[in-house]
């Protein structure tokens, strides 16, 4: 996987014959852009307008920095081009035949899959369908694309913040591996729940009552009670983000170090 | 480095005599916080303010030095401070907003500034943070059950509470009523047990009584911005400093409690870790430096 990462952003990239100073140039030059395909599955196109709220950035990124190679809205193009990182969102309907060779085709031309928003990375709200709908009455299962596909990085929110997206594609960038690590351990994060607080911190003997699960949720379903995370499941949309925030789920403590300059 | 890295450790106490008078050492948190509002650093802050029952705090957005100093003093027992952030930004709509963590809550802010997966303009909002000293934390239910069972008073009638020299103290009306601070062990919640960090290692500037004399803070300063606040504040004559002692009351009493706590932590960790027990941190075995808060 790292190595990918990095065959693709260049880094092994070993001049080994220097035939002229303009060829290496000239290879720089193109492998600085980064291909990358946007690919709309079944979410509500929420991640990608956070994507498009870095504003302060987004132009030098989109000129720049990356090339957007593919997706609907974006680029006219429909056929599914060769890309270095395929963002996906939405997960994925197991009725909706068209979701599904678009996702496997998807796989096989892009270097990084990123499930992009909690719907691809754990299904989030789609995993409440129970089919029965119009338009298409028969839609009724959605799955988070890794249990259809190997997924590279995971990067839950609902939608996540335009923050996150850009230190991503930077990190992706400049092959900072050690900053993308969390989202590639994030990927097996497939089935979230607010009750991962209970499950997993509380009973666990971790829970501090920090408060950050409650600050995190975007569907404020999370108040704090006596301390301790307490669930509104009416509101709860199975993005994982509460679980994902929580300090003592992950802990990325040479980053934290780094930002901070100690 | 149990204490983390830092600028600078010295003894400080806050110069206003209100605050000194309501505080519980040496009225760095408040001092500075009041001293930031009143210079626009900060336009509010997260505090672990009062709520309608006594001693049980409420996180609270303070947008005055009244609100603050509302807020003065220690309260042993938990208080989401982390989830009032988001109020602080988005209800009252705060560009620059101070928070008091203790360590564990300092650690959920900068996880949050470093991956913030679904914080929305949220990590670059924090423009203070202040980092308090903890041993451990209790719930409020442990909380009221050894104070009414060791000191035999009622929560209603405590003025003070305070950890220091080896003992909890109750203040009351009557007098000052103490006992061993080991018999607290038990009642304290059980995240406490894996935490490696006793002094906000992590924080701009941290604060805490442990190895300083009384009505002062022993303050470590950090980053460049809790540099740059405690500078200010020290020649606006806010905040006043002296060195700290560097023997056993000072500096190694602190060094002292944060290695015995990071040493007893990394035990619980690593008989987790045996046990197959999740646990966010690395076992001793697979870190340089065992007592690292990693």
């Amino acid at each position: 996987m790292i190595a990918r990462i990095k065959q693709f952003l260049g880094m092994e990239a070993k001049p080994d014959k220097l035939a002229s100073q303009e060829e290496v140039e000239k290879v720089a030059e193109e492998k600085a852009k980064l291909r990358i395909g946007y690919i709309h599955l079944s979410g509500c196109t929420g991640d990608v307008m956070s994507l498009s709220e870095n504003y302060d950035i987004l132009a030098p990124l989109l000129t720049e920095m990356v090339e957007v190679v593919y997706g609907q809205t974006l680029v006219d193009r429909w056929d599914i081009p060769e890309m270095d990182i395929a963002l996906i969102e939405g997960s994925v309907c197991l009725q909706d035949e068209h979701s599904l060779h678009e996702l496997m085709e998807v796989r096989e031309k892009a270097g990084l899959v990123v499930a992009f928003g909690s719907c691809a990375a754990t299904g989030c709200f789609t995993r409440f369908s129970r089919g029965g709908q119009q338009a298409n009455p028969n839609h009724e299962s959605f799955v988070p694309i890794a249990d259809l596909i190997k997924v590279d990085l995971s990067m839950p929110g609902c939608p996540p913040s335009p923050e996150i997206i850009a230190k991503t594609v930077v990190a992706a960038i400049n092959g900072d591996m050690d900053y993308l690590q969390p989202m590639m351990d994030l990927v097996g994060y497939t089935e979230a729940c607010g009750c991962d607080l209970q499950l997993k911190v509380v009973n666990q003997a971790l829970c501090i009552g920090c408060g950050t699960c409650a600050m995190a949720c975007q569907t404020r379903a999370l108040d704090m009670t006596d301390g301790r995370p307490e669930l509104n499941e009416n509101r709860c949309v199975k993005c994982g983000i509460c679980y994902v925030q929580c300090p003592r789920s992950w802990w990325p403590a040479e980053r934290i170090n780094q930002d901070l300059g100690l | 480095m149990v204490l983390g890295s830092y600028k600078e450790i010295t003894l400080a106490r806050s110069t206003d005599k209100l605050i000194q008078s309501i505080s519980q050492d040496g009225g760095i948190a408040s001092g500075l916080l009041c001293y930031a509002l009143d210079e626009k650093i900060i336009d509010g802050a997260v505090v672990a303010g009062p709520s309608d029952e006594m001693w049980k705090p409420k996180a609270t957005v303070a947008l005055t030095s009244d609100e603050v100093l509302a807020a003065a003093g220690t309260k042993y027992t938990l208080c989401p401070n982390n989830m009032v952030l988001k109020e602080a930004v988005r209800q009252y709509g705060l560009e620059k907003v101070g928070i008091v963590t203790i360590p564990c809550q300092t650690m959920g802010l900068r996880k949050m500034q470093s991956y913030p997966f679904g914080v929305r303009f949220m990590a670059d909002k924090i423009a203070l943070n202040i980092g308090i000293c903890c041993t451990e934390n209790f719930s409020f239910e442990s909380l009221r059950t050894f104070i009414s069972a060791k000191a035999g008073v009622d929560f209603d009638l405590v003025e003070k509470m305070d950890i220091g020299k080896g003992k909890f103290w109750v203040k009351t009306q009557d007098g000052l009523i103490n006992f061993p601070i080991k018999e607290t062990h038990g009642y304290e919640q059980n995240g406490c047990k894996v935490c490696l960090d006793l002094v906000s290692e992590l924080s701009d500037i941290s604060t805490g009584s442990i190895g300083a004399p009384d009505d002062w803070s022993a303050v470590q300063v950090r980053t460049d911005i809790g540099d740059s606040v405690f500078k200010q504040a020290l020649e606006a004559g806010a905040v006043e400093t002296k060195p700290i002692d560097e023997g056993k009351f000072g500096l190694e009493m602190l060094t002292k409690l944060a290695k015995s706590k990071k040493e007893k932590a990394m035990k619980v960790i690593d008989e987790r870790k045996a046990m197959g027990l999740p646990v966010p941190y690395k076992a001793s075995s697979e870190k340089e430096d065992p007592l690292a808060n990693i």
